[in-house]
C-alpha cells in the first residue's frame, strides 16, 4: 500500500519548495500529522508523509532523524530559505499547500485506499 | 541527588557486568552542547546516527537511538546552561552520557510520566513540551540512568544493543 509521491502532490495542489528530483520514485506508505516533535519523534515512520504547520528548523531535524522523505506545511505556511536549504542537504522534499491539516490527510488516506 | 534506572529485563545482566567492570569503548565521539542553541541542536545526535549506520547498524535500532539522542541532546539545549555527550562505541552497543551544567530535575519520577513539561512558551512554539522526551528516551533504551537533583547538574545515561556484533574483535581504534 503506497503511492509515489507525485501522485500527492498532484492531488493537494502542493507547490514542491526544494530542489528534489525524481518525486516518481518517492513512494509514500503512509502520513503522520502532528505539531509536537517529540510526538513525531515517537510515532512517525520511514515513509510517511509529515503534514504540520510547524516550519521551524527542528522539523527539518526530527524529520531526518526519523527517516521521513516528505513534509508538507498546510494552510499555505512557508518555511524559511535556511530551512529549505538545510532540507535540500538532508534529503527531504519540502511542499506547501493551501489545504488544511485535515484536508491533507484525507487526501492521502484516499490516494492510499484506491491503491490498496 | 536522586538516582533513576531502568533496565530492559532482556537484557539487564550483561547491563549490570558492563556498568561494574566499565569497560574500555572501540571508539567514542563527544560534542559540545550550548544552551538555547536551538539551531544547531540535533547536529550531535545526527552526526551519532550517521557515524552507527556507517558501521553498519540496522535501521530499527538506528532510529531507538537517534530518538534517545535526540530528545535527550535537546532537553540538555532547552532546560540547562549546556553541557556535553559523551558517545562510547561498543562492539555490540553504544554507550550515550549526556552531563551538563544544572539547574538540575527537581523530581525525576514525575518527569518521567508522560505529559509532565517544564517548557516555557518560546519552546513550545518551536514544537517542543509535549512532556514525551524522557517517555520516548526510556521507550527506546536498553538502559537509562538519571542522576539529578534541584540546582544540581544532571547525568543521563543510555545503552542501546546492536542486536549483534558490528566490529570486529580486535577493535576498529586499536
Amino acid at each position: 500500500m503506497n503511492i509515489p509521491l507525485i501522485d500527492f502532490v498532484n492531488a493537494i495542489n502542493g507547490k514542491v519548495l526544494t530542489q528534489t528530483t525524481g518525486l516518481d520514485q518517492i513512494m509514500v506508505t503512509g502520513g503522520y500529522v502532528s505539531d509536537l516533535l517529540s510526538d513525531v519523534m515517537g510515532n512517525a515512520r520511514e515513509g510517511q508523509v509529515w503534514i504540520t504547520i510547524m516550519r521551524h528548523l527542528n522539523v527539518i531535524a526530527v524529520a531526518s532523524l526519523v527517516g521521513l522523505s516528505a513534509v508538507v506545511f498546510a494552510r499555505d505556511m512557508l518555511p524559511d530559505q535556511q530551512i529549505i536549504s538545510k532540507a535540500e542537504e538532508e534529503n527531504i522534499c519540502l511542499i506547501s499547500s493551501d489545504l488544511s491539516a485535515f484536508r491533507l490527510a484525507g487526501k492521502l488516506y484516499t490516494l492510499l485506499e484506491i491503491n490498496n | 541527588m536522586a538516582d533513576y534506572w531502568y533496565f530492559q529485563p532482556e537484557f539487564e545482566e550483561r547491563t549490570l557486568t558492563f556498568l561494574s567492570q566499565r569497560y574500555e569503548p572501540e571508539d567514542t565521539l563527544v560534542f559540545t552542547i550550548k544552551e538555547r542553541d536551538f539551531i544547531d541542536s540535533g547536529n550531535a545526535s545526527s552526526t551519532i546516527k550517521n557515524y552507527l549506520q556507517k558501521l553498519g547498524v540496522k535501521p530499527e535500532i538506528l532510529r531507538r537511538v537517534a530518538i534517545a539522542a535526540y530528545e535527550a541532546e535537546i532537553n540538555v539545549t532547552a532546560h540547562t546552561r549546556g553541557g556535553k555527550v559523551k558517545a562510547n562505541i561498543h562492539k555490540d552497543f553504544i554507550h550515550l552520557m549526556f552531563s551538563d551544567k544544572g539547574s538540575g530535575i527537581k523530581d525525576i519520577e514525575q518527569s518521567m510520566s508522560p505529559g509532565f513539561s517544564t517548557a516555557d512558551k518560546v519552546m513550545q512554539e518551536m514544537g517542543f513540551g509535549a512532556g514525551l522526551g524522557l517517555p520516548n528516551i526510556k521507550r527506546n533504551s536498553d538502559m537509562l540512568h538519571i542522576m539529578s537533583g534541584e540546582n544540581q547538574p544532571t547525568c543521563l545515561e543510555i545503552i542501546i544493543y546492536f542486536g549483534e556484533k558490528i566490529l570486529p574483535d580486535h577493535g576498529r581504534s586499536k
